[in-house]
């Protein structure tokens, strides 16, 4: 690590990686930071490593990745594998932790590519052992072929069913899929299917996934309106009600999902602005055509902005870094706007499934927004919903007021799991949108942070003061 | 946006800790008033500072205040119906050599020839007893016995309660735009509102300043971000709160566990943004300083940091008393320890607004000290 760079890029996913290959082609001195030890984010996850003999059981998406990686691998970075990005500041001073030793470098264009993460699930026994995303359960898979046989997969969105039939296709028994669509959604996306029909192979593989699962033999409910899992110090039972009437699974494994949405933290706490996007029900970046923040010098790219996925992700990755290449005088403006052109006409095609699949599978408000008191949404703290409700009563106006009267969101995760909950939640209570609320105020360390880490940094500061 | 027009008996300028306190006093008096608050009540220093209620230290001219300030927050459930997470677990500030120690033990007799005793010497023995954790390095310090801590934001928030539940009214998203005479009367106004009365009172904090010129006053007042952070949980180690002689250092562990660290070193403020930006090295010599006097610490895990914002005075004392203009007074510039004055300070002001007497020395705090030391 040096103590300057050109352009520094936080996530090996593919937006970080195809951003990286592009700015170091180019001449520019590039650092690339991920908390993994291996590229590939969460989507390509053991991409260079491939633990899984049966490339089936994955599927073709997924070794799309080795491409983008061979690229990366080729090109000439500063890769900072395993290591933890705690603060990009305005001025892009980027605190980082490896093996136990922090350090601040800075940049002149810093690239935000955090990507995506899973929408909380907050439903009630959500936080027993036992319990856990299915985003998880594909890591596991993916990184180690650890599989868990007869769990109960629950939610709605590709991913879920994606993984379900990646089991499927392991050979791992899967004791029931409890699918959390509402029924209405159907309708509602009707309106965006011609759009979406540019992406008919995709539509046409997730279709492929669903009947399979379905002609597997395996118990799939549709139309769950309401869900609680139940155990006394692990999961014992997964609870559902269709039809105005409650049914009850046995099993020691849940795995949640509905949706993922982007990790913002970092780029929140840089001072990156995001509004609320009401279409996805999440933050979006507002940032510009060349995925621009705000913040001179921050860029943001790939789910990290905003839902696009992988493909879309790596696009928006080269796009900024033309972007950085050119403010930082490595590439003429005309260079970079011939190189961009033919990734914007494939961006926009890849985004145009985008309104189909939001409207598809938007997740049930009684699954965001937990109606029974009593169930957690602030893991860390333990704070419940009722607790929540309890303080908009008081007085309490938003998520920042809620930490000091609850200190809801100010556990270890720093807000990561609960704050999207949180905002729909009081702004329920308070019969307001979301986009009316103050928005959860991020200060680094974004991530935990050794206070030896911290103190040795200390010595280095001290010789030039 | 139409503007509806009210009258009070006193208009508050912030909701802070010592705008609060003042209405709760004001309308415990039978003086109707109303706070205007321009973001929510307890947003900025007054809800985010480290909480300490304590004598050690403190500059001089302070120390009868924060004597007697002591005596409100023993009795602060009387107050405000809320304990206000007060615990008064001792404050120590500790000495790591000779020198240190001997600096201590000549304030310590400063404290005691103005009347004080509350300030003792300890050994290496007796801090070791109150600080089993403390590095063993460290030969002695100065101990309170009594002074303590309070959950800052629940205490402001109860002083709110309170003072709503006694008919104040309270005005939040409500910026002062523009204070001007009207017959007798101060008009403020702002955005949604406009109040007049005969009596306003400035608790504007670092934004005190600009809202003393308005009223005829000149106080130089700088907006400071002081940094703070916090760990983790950890098993419960320290109870006292603990400084430093030789470092800038605040150190305390609330009853949860996490361990809040401080002290002197700063980000940088923006007030007119209402933000904050914090610097690592500062908070890495903050972290040295915590490693070095209590071992345990290396392996604490750091996950929030943050700065208020304060208002700070040249002299670091506040701006506590009368305007040159009738009806005026001010509260504000408390340079980052006014949270344990809040309670006492609303009961100053309320006095002087009342007519009552003033047993408590305030001389040294009085806005008149800037403009003429501008004169001469």
């Amino acid at each position: 690590m040096k103590d300057h760079y050109d352009i520094a890029i936080i996530g090996t996913g593919p937006a970080g990686m195809a951003a990286a290959t592009v700015a170091s082609a180019h001449g520019a001195d590039v650092l690339i930071v991920d908390e993994q030890p291996e590229v590939g984010g969460q989507i390509y996850r053991g991409i260079t490593r491939q633990s899984i003999k049966d490339r089936t059981i994955l599927g073709d998406d997924y070794y799309k990745g080795q491409n983008l990686a061979g690229a990366f691998a080729a090109s000439n970075v500063d890769h900072v594998s395993g290591a933890t990005v705690w603060q990009v500041s305005p001025e892009r001073e980027i605190g980082i932790s490896k093996d136990g030793a922090a350090h601040l470098l800075t940049a002149d264009q810093v690239i935000i590519a955090t990507g995506a993460q899973e929408r909380p699930f907050p439903i009630p026994g959500w936080t027993l052992p036992g319990v856990m995303t299915a985003g998880s359960a594909q890591i596991l898979l993916k990184s180690s072929g650890i599989t868990f046989s007869n769990a109960v997969f629950v939610g709605t969105g590709p991913l879920l069913y994606l993984i379900a039939y990646q089991y499927l296709k392991a050979g791992v028994p899967i004791r029931a899929i409890l699918d959390t669509t509402p029924k209405s959604n159907r309708l509602k996306a009707l309106p965006h299917l011609p759009g979406a029909l540019s992406h008919l192979g995709s539509i046409m593989k997730g279709w492929k996934w669903i009947k399979a699962l379905k002609s597997s033999g395996t118990l799939f409910i549709e139309g769950i309106d309401d869900l609680k899992i139940t155990g006394k110090n692990s999961t014992e039972a997964i609870e559902y009600l269709v039809q105005n009437k409650w049914h009850r699974i046995e099993t020691s494994n849940v795995f949640l999902h509905q949706g993922v949405v982007p990790n913002v933290n970092l780029a929140m706490a840089s001072g990156c602005v995001y509004h609320w996007n009401e279409q996805k029900l999440c933050w979006h970046a507002s940032t510009d055509e060349w995925g621009s923040s705000n913040v001179p010098g921050i860029s943001i790219a790939g789910d990290g902005g905003g839902i696009g996925g992988a493909i879309a992700a790596e696009y928006q990755g080269r796009i900024t870094a033309y972007q950085a290449l050119y403010t930082t005088n490595k590439i003429k403006k005309q260079e970079r706007d011939i190189n961009v052109l033919p990734t914007r006409h494939a961006l926009a095609h890849e985004m145009r499934i985008r309104p189909f699949l939001d409207a598809m599978f938007r997740p049930a408000v009684q699954f965001r927004i937990p109606t029974d008191d009593a169930t957690m949404v602030c893991r860390c703290e333990e704070v419940t919903a009722g607790k929540i409700r309890a303080s908009v009563s008081l007085g309490c106006a938003g998520p920042n007021q809620l930490k000091s009267f609850t200190r809801c969101g100010m556990g270890p995760c720093q807000g990561r799991f609960c704050s999207l909950s949180v905002s729909e939640l009081i702004a329920e209570a308070r019969n307001i949108s979301v986009n009316e609320l103050e928005q959860l105020r991020l200060r680094p360390p974004v991530k935990p942070l050794m206070l030896a880490e911290l103190a040795n940094l200390s010595t280095f500061a001290s010789e030039d003061t | 946006m139409s503007t509806s027009k009210q009258t009070a008996d006193a208009i508050i300028v912030g909701g802070g800790l010592h705008g609060c306190a003042t209405a709760l006093y004001l309308a415990m008096r039978g003086i109707n008033c109303a706070v205007l608050e321009k973001d929510y009540v307890g947003r900025h220093a007054s809800g985010v500072n480290a909480g300490g209620v304590r004598r050690l230290g403190r500059a001089l001219p302070e120390l009868p205040l924060a004597d007697t300030a002591l005596s409100i927050w023993r009795n602060i459930e009387d107050l405000v119906d809320d304990d206000c997470g007060f615990e008064s677990l001792g404050q120590i500030k500790v000495a790591e050599n000779d020198a240190e120690l001997s600096a201590l033990k000549n304030r310590a007799k400063t404290v005691q020839d103005i009347g004080f005793s509350h300030e003792e010497i300890i050994d290496q023995k007796q801090l070791r007893e109150l600080l089993p954790a403390v590095a063993s390095h460290c030969i002695g310090g100065l101990y309170v016995n009594g002074d303590g801590h309070a959950n800052p934001y629940r205490t402001v928030t109860a002083f709110k309660r309170k003072a709503i539940s006694m008919g104040v009214r309270i005005f939040e998203q409500t910026p002062v735009n523009e204070i001007v005479r009207h017959g007798t009367n101060w008009l403020v106004k702002s955005p949604s509102v406009k109040i007049e009365a005969p009596i306003i009172v400035n608790c504007a904090g670092a934004w005190g300043g600009s809202i003393a010129a308005q009223l005829g006053d000149y106080a130089p007042v700088e907006a400071q971000a002081l940094m703070l952070m916090i760990t983790a949980r950890m098993p419960r180690f320290v109870k006292p709160v603990v400084g430093s002689q030789g470092r800038a250092l605040s150190f305390k562990q609330f009853d949860n566990g996490t361990v809040m660290m401080g002290g002197a070193y700063q980000g940088r403020a923006e007030p007119e943004q209402n933000n904050t930006h914090l610097s690592f090295n500062g908070l890495a010599k903050n972290a040295c300083a915590a490693t070095a006097m209590f071992p345990i610490m290396r392996h604490a895990t750091i996950v929030r940091s943050w700065a208020g914002i304060e208002g700070v005075m040249p002299d670091n004392i506040p701006v506590i008393g009368a305007g040159s203009a009738n009806g005026v007074y001010h509260a504000f510039g408390f340079s980052a320890h006014g949270f344990a004055l809040g309670p006492l300070v609303g009961k100053i002001i309320t006095d002087l607004i009342d007519g009552g007497d003033i047993e408590l020395p305030i001389d040294a705090f009085r806005i008149r000290r800037f403009s003429q030391n501008k004169d001469t």
